[in-house]
């Protein structure tokens, strides 16, 4: 069986990520990049199919400039067999990027397409249920749980009320939440022997997607502040303030 | 034109993000329709029509939809859709499955989680973790979003007297299937709704001492939450989760025990009106946003808060 899995290079998630002075995007020179977290859960759950014998292939797909070559080569060092770039400079929407990969797995034809549930940085959560639709598959979203057997999975997902599951034929998209599982960390060895395995790059022209944008940013800005707290003494004071200042209890 | 709003229910009652989410459609100044998908769900489709503000409820009713496999619910929004100027779903769990699968079947960029409507082209989503308010423009013809449910007052549940047209054309894409649920059963207010709510971190420890969180509730009407680190350790199921990732809400007093106040964290909780933290390390990030901070051990600090109730 042979495994798609998407990955995205953002802003790491410990940077606090600020609006730049005249408001027209968010500063993003010299923030540290990684792999987006429900990416690389996509990426380990992949790894573990391999490893239990139901995967046979694992191919790492990055849409972005090409320094996103680096997330591929992580995703490689974790396990993934070969990974294809798509190269585009800019913003990339999450309708051009399903596009993009729905031309990769027609040509690829994958049995499961495993995405993380939600990009840290635009936060949309959008691209597997968009592909899913585009390619025809059923969708796995916001998955704690995964089995794969005859021709189906059956994916547990994380919703409002609890867990729900379901079972998908298969090709199907898969998105991670964040139970699934915990990633592994790439060995030495795996770094110095991802360097060596297969990078193809393509171009949006390469699956005829045409990836300008539909939605413009006009403007960012900071939320808005919270005026300043106060430590209160002990509960007493608390229970006080509550009541009779917040007027909440 | 008219705005179409699809609802989000369990076949027996209308949810109430589905309330939020109309505010947010009456923005837009026109007609506003609704879309019940599901099986036997007649009387949502009934709460639907006397919500305030509704014109048209359309009701698909069939057995396929019964528990809103996203395969099978899309391509039902999807064919009225473009008689619409904007779809909107609420941002609930349910809502961010079905609306981008219908998104792509129009060729429409959705726009994720809105908190305002500046123009009928034009808004306002949080972004990075809600670190960023980021203004944004579409261009599609028809406008495809979800609407963040705390940025919007929930309109009236009655006043409305909206005729029901039921819609036939239902079919099973036979991609997916159900197979089963663990719903969280609790007599507490829901997290979304709940206008107190108490949420507990890794400092609690364990499941078990989230019963000192509970007796608080139970005393204040509040829901409980909980971090990630509570979640992922097992204390609590995942339904709890406050955060980037997990649910939003912004109710009128927040309580974090034991909570550190990651970035992911605040995001899902820093737009409550007023925010106690009780840590007992007195450079916790969560001070940042407290409107009270009480900085104290929890095991001693709740205890007393239930008994000072
Ligand atoms: C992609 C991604 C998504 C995420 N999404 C979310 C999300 O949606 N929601 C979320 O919450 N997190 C999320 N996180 C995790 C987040 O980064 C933090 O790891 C998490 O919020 C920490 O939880 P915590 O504050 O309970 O634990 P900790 O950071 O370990 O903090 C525990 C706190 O308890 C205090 N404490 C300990 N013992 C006591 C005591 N006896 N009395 C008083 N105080 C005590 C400590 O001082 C400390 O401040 C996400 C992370 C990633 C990477
Ligand atoms: N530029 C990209 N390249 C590859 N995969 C992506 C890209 N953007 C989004 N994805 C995938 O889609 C998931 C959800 O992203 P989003 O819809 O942007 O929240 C991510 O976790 C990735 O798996």
């Amino acid at each position: 069986m042979k495994v798609l899995v998407a990955v995205k290079r953002v802003v790491d998630y410990n940077v606090k990520v600020r609006p730049k002075a005249d408001g027209s995007n968010v500063e993003l020179a010299n923030v540290k990049m990684s792999i987006n977290p429900f990416c690389e859960i996509a990426v380990e759950e992949a790894v573990r199919l391999k490893e239990k014998g139901v995967a046979t292939e694992i191919i790492a797909v990055s849409v972005g400039p090409k320094a996103c070559q680096e997330q591929l080569r992580t995703a490689l060092a974790l396990g993934a067999d070969r990974a294809i770039q798509v190269e585009v400079e800019g913003d990339v929407e999450p309708l051009a990027i399903a596009k993009l990969l729905n031309g990769i797995v027609s040509e690829e034809k994958p049995d499961l397409v495993v995405l993380g549930k939600q990009s840290i940085d635009g936060d949309n959560n959008q691209t597997g249920q968009m592909l899913a639709a585009l390619a025809g598959m059923g969708q796995g979203t916001f998955a704690s749980e995964v089995t794969v057997e005859d021709g189906t999975v059956a994916v547990t997902r994380e919703i409002d009320g609890g867990l729900q599951t379901v079972k998908l034929q298969l090709p199907a998209v898969v998105t991670t939440d964040l139970r699934l599982n915990e990633p592994r960390y790439a060995s030495l060895p795996n770094i110095m022997k991802a360097k060596r395995k297969p990078l193809e790059v393509k171009t949006p022209a390469d699956y005829g997607v045409d990836t300008a944008t539909r939605v413009t940013l006009v403007s960012v800005e900071p939320p808005a502040e919270r005026k300043e707290g106060i430590k209160v003494a002990d509960v007493a004071e608390l229970v006080d303030k509550l009541k009779n200042e917040a007027k909440v209890i | 034109m008219s705005v179409l709003v699809i609802a989000e229910h369990n076949n027996a009652q209308l949810n109430a993000a589905t309330l939020n989410t109309l505010a947010a459609a009456k923005e837009f100044g026109s007609e506003i329709h609704v879309l019940v998908a599901g099986s036997g769900a007649a009387d949502v489709a009934a709460s639907a029509a006397e919500a305030d503000g509704v014109a048209k409820v359309f009701h698909a009713d069939s057995a396929v939809l019964e528990h809103q496999l996203a395969e099978n619910v899309a391509p039902v929004v999807a064919a009225i859709a473009t008689n619409y100027t904007h779809v909107l779903a609420p941002a609930t769990t349910s809502g961010k499955n079905i609306l981008p699968r219908v998104a792509a079947v129009l060729d429409v960029q959705q726009i994720s989680d809105v908190i305002a409507v500046i123009s009928a082209d034009t808004f306002k989503r949080p972004i990075y973790a809600g670190n960023v308010i980021a203004t944004v423009k579409s261009s599609d013809a028809v406008k495809v979003m979800t609407v963040r449910t705390t940025a919007y007052d929930p309109v009236s549940a009655s006043g409305g007297s909206a005729e029901v047209v039921a819609i036939a054309d239902v079919t099973d894409a036979s991609l997916s299937s159900f197979v089963g649920e663990e719903l969280a059963k609790s007599d507490r207010p829901e997290l979304a709704s709940a206008s107190i709510v108490i949420s507990g971190g890794r400092g609690m420890q364990n499941g078990d001492n989230f019963e000192l969180l509970y007796k608080v509730a139970d005393k204040l009407g509040a829901g409980v939450g909980a971090s990630r680190a509570a979640v992922d350790a097992g204390f609590v199921p995942n339904d709890m989760q406050v955060g980037q990732t997990g649910k939003i809400v912004a109710p009128d007093l927040y309580i974090a025990v034991g909570i550190s106040g990651a970035i992911q964290h605040l995001a899902g909780m820093k737009d409550s009106k007023v925010i106690v933290a009780i840590n007992k390390d007195e450079d916790a990030p969560i001070f940042s946003v407290a409107d009270y901070g009480l900085v104290a051990d929890l095991f001693t600090a709740v205890p007393e808060l239930d008994a000072a109730l």
